[in-house]
């Protein structure tokens, strides 16, 4: 970001609800069917159909509106009309001015808070695909409708704009992902397009409380096209103000290949949706048993999961790695590391080795058990396997399950003694007199000589930082001290 | 003073996909003039006192169960659209991203 000026985002993150069926009929919610199966005349928008809301998305985006602090309210559903064939009807349900969810807030890991202006439930559309010239239709090209979507739940999150930078906006979709895939709403999948961001991006001089003209970008299909549109969008506009222009409001469209935003060609008719109250739907009113159910059966947090992890390693007189802390988080490995923890298992070792090692491959190490994972750490912390032998261990555990003690003594990873340790330092010594000079001499280059050296004779089954200590008392002996 | 105009008529019919003659736009310019001028003579009254409705009945939460129903044949879907391929519904080119 150029000196002098602040970025100011606010998110709109979509979410496909986990429902069974769509927001107003009963065709099936299901991602990859073929085109046009799930459809009826409800969501075609056919005459003499009815709209019946589904109670399972009431419930969802009323866990949804609780997580997110949101104060939970009676609401609406109107008609934004719109000409676009991604929807039969000419028009999508949505809640406009009286939406289900407001005022919440999301803390991030960093201790930020960024407040929710709204969570409102909404219908998906139906997906176009655009076709080439086929030279059927005097050569015109043509776009092809799948209305499998149109319909289906979603809970559009609308963020304050308090965001400020392309991480932490990043860091916010991380967190609010968490939190959906908490309360059971969503699967989180942001590649399936179970989770789709349009950011909304100005920037202004710093220190200024006025906000800037935004612009809103959409096609955010991943973290990294956030974090890269945020950061292209507030330099273009930068410049725009460096050379004496002016940001106009309008959307845009990032392109992930060329790395920029674009304008999207003007529609075909102003922002004017004609919003009016859906008459086939009656009001949506929380009462008792819908705010039960938006309660219950709630899983864990992100942030209380960390709150969790804290508590355990403070009680072990351990410092947790903050951003191992969100790797297991995210990965669902948080549980795996407090049950190995509880076991015996050091917690800093473990957390670092779950962080590492199995998070690279997480389906494996969701299904580890834990009991196994903590016996490998013991064997590691207790020196009787290198940090090289148990990362081997723990990629064999990850792959076939077993008793890891069983798995080293297979790859014969017996524990080197002391003795044949000190030996085989002293003959790597004896061989390298010259490097030995430069190392007496006070060269802590050359360390990595002689650990790399010492690895080699024992076949990898020395531990790096016992062959570092030796060496410095081999030194101390040489020096006379 | 409410009324609508032949190029605004013909504005919303190509925006709704209608194919409307002449004669057909002359006619609905009209008809929509005296709609428009009907609403224009409920918007005189004086409504600051009465709340604004939408239903008729007072009635919320109608709910259903997230249980799954029939769905309609594809083919007698496609069957009903202008065009139809792979199995999706042939609509003029789209330009722009979905709104
Ligand atoms: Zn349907």
């Amino acid at each position: 970001m150029p000196e002098g000026y602040e970025t100011v985002v606010g998110l709109e993150v979509h979410c496909e609800l986990a429902t069974a069926t769509k927001l107003f009929c009963g065709c099936p919610n299901v991602f990859g069917a073929e085109p046009n199966t799930n459809i009826c005349p409800v969501c075609l928008g056919l005459p003499g159909s009815l709209p019946v809301l589904n109670r399972r998305a009431v419930e969802l985006a009323m866990r949804i509106g609780t997580a997110l602090g949101c104060e939970i309210r009676p609401s609406v559903f109107h008609r934004k009309n719109y000409f676009y064939p991604d929807m039969p009807k000419d028009y999508q349900i949505s809640q406009y001015d009286e939406p289900v969810n407001v005022n919440g807030r999301l803390e991030l890991p960093d201790g930020s808070v960024v407040g929710i202006e709204r969570a409102h439930i909404e219908e998906d559309t139906g997906k176009t695909t655009h076709v080439g010239a086929t030279g059927r239709i005097h050569g015109a090209s043509h776009s092809l409708v799948d209305y499998n979507r149109a319909g289906v739940p979603l809970v559009e999150t609308v963020s304050a704009p308090d965001i400020r930078s392309a991480e932490q906006a990043r860091a916010y979709v991380i967190e609010l992902r968490g939190v959906l895939v908490a309360t059971g709403a969503s699967d989180g999948r942001m590649e399936e397009g179970s989770l789709r961001v349009d950011a909304n991006i100005s920037v202004r001089p710093t220190g200024s409380d006025i906000l800037g003209t935004r612009c809103e970008v959409k096609n955010l299909n991943s973290l990294r096209s956030l974090v890269r549109a945020i950061e292209y969008e507030a330099r273009r506009q930068v410049e725009l103000l460096e050379a004496g222009g002016a940001v106009t409001q309008e959307t845009r469209h990032w392109d992930e290949d060329a790395g920029v935003t674009h304008p999207l060609r003007s529609k075909e008719e102003a922002y004017d949706y004609r919003y009016f109250q859906e008459p086939d739907l009656v009001p949506l009113v929380p009462d008792a048993a819908l705010l039960e159910a938006a309660t219950a059966g709630e899983a864990l947090l992100p942030s209380d999961r960390r709150r969790r992890i804290a508590e355990v390693f403070a009680a072990h007189g351990a410092e947790a790695s903050a951003e191992q802390v969100l790797t297991v988080i995210e990965l669902d490995l948080d549980q795996l590391v407090l049950d190995a923890v509880e076991v015996g298992a050091d917690a800093r070792l473990a957390l670092a080795r779950a962080a590492n090692e199995a998070a690279a491959r997480p389906d494996d190490a969701r299904r580890l058990d834990p009991r196994a994972f903590a016996d490998l750490v013991k064997m590691e912390h207790d020196g009787k396997l290198s940090a090289t032998q148990s990362k081997t261990v723990l990629g064999a555990l990850l792959e076939e399950g077993g008793d890891p003690a069983d798995i080293a003594a297979r790859l014969g990873y017996e524990a080197l003694d002391t003795a044949e340790l000190e030996a085989a330092v002293d003959r790597v010594i004896a061989e390298s007199p010259d490097e030995w000079t430069r190392y007496v001499g006070g060269d802590a280059k050359v360390t990595g000589y002689f650990v790399g050296k010492v690895m080699q004779a024992t076949k990898g089954r020395a531990d790096g930082k016992v062959v570092s200590s030796v060496l410095a008392a081999r030194r101390d002996e040489a020096a006379g001290r | 003073m409410a009324g609508i105009g032949i190029d605004e008529v013909r504005h919303v019919a190509r925006l709704a996909r209608l194919e409307l003659s002449d004669e057909e736009l002359h006619g609905l310019v009209g008809e929509l003039t005296a709609l428009l001028e009907h609403v224009d003579a409920i918007r005189q009254l004086d409504t600051s006192g009465v709340p604004a409705t939408a239903h008729a009945i007072p009635l919320s939460n109608v709910l259903r169960d997230d249980v799954v129903g029939p769905c309609l044949e594809r083919d007698e879907v496609l069957a009903a659209a202008p065009a139809a391929e792979e199995g999706r519904i042939v609509v003029p080119a789209i330009l722009r991203e979905e709104p």
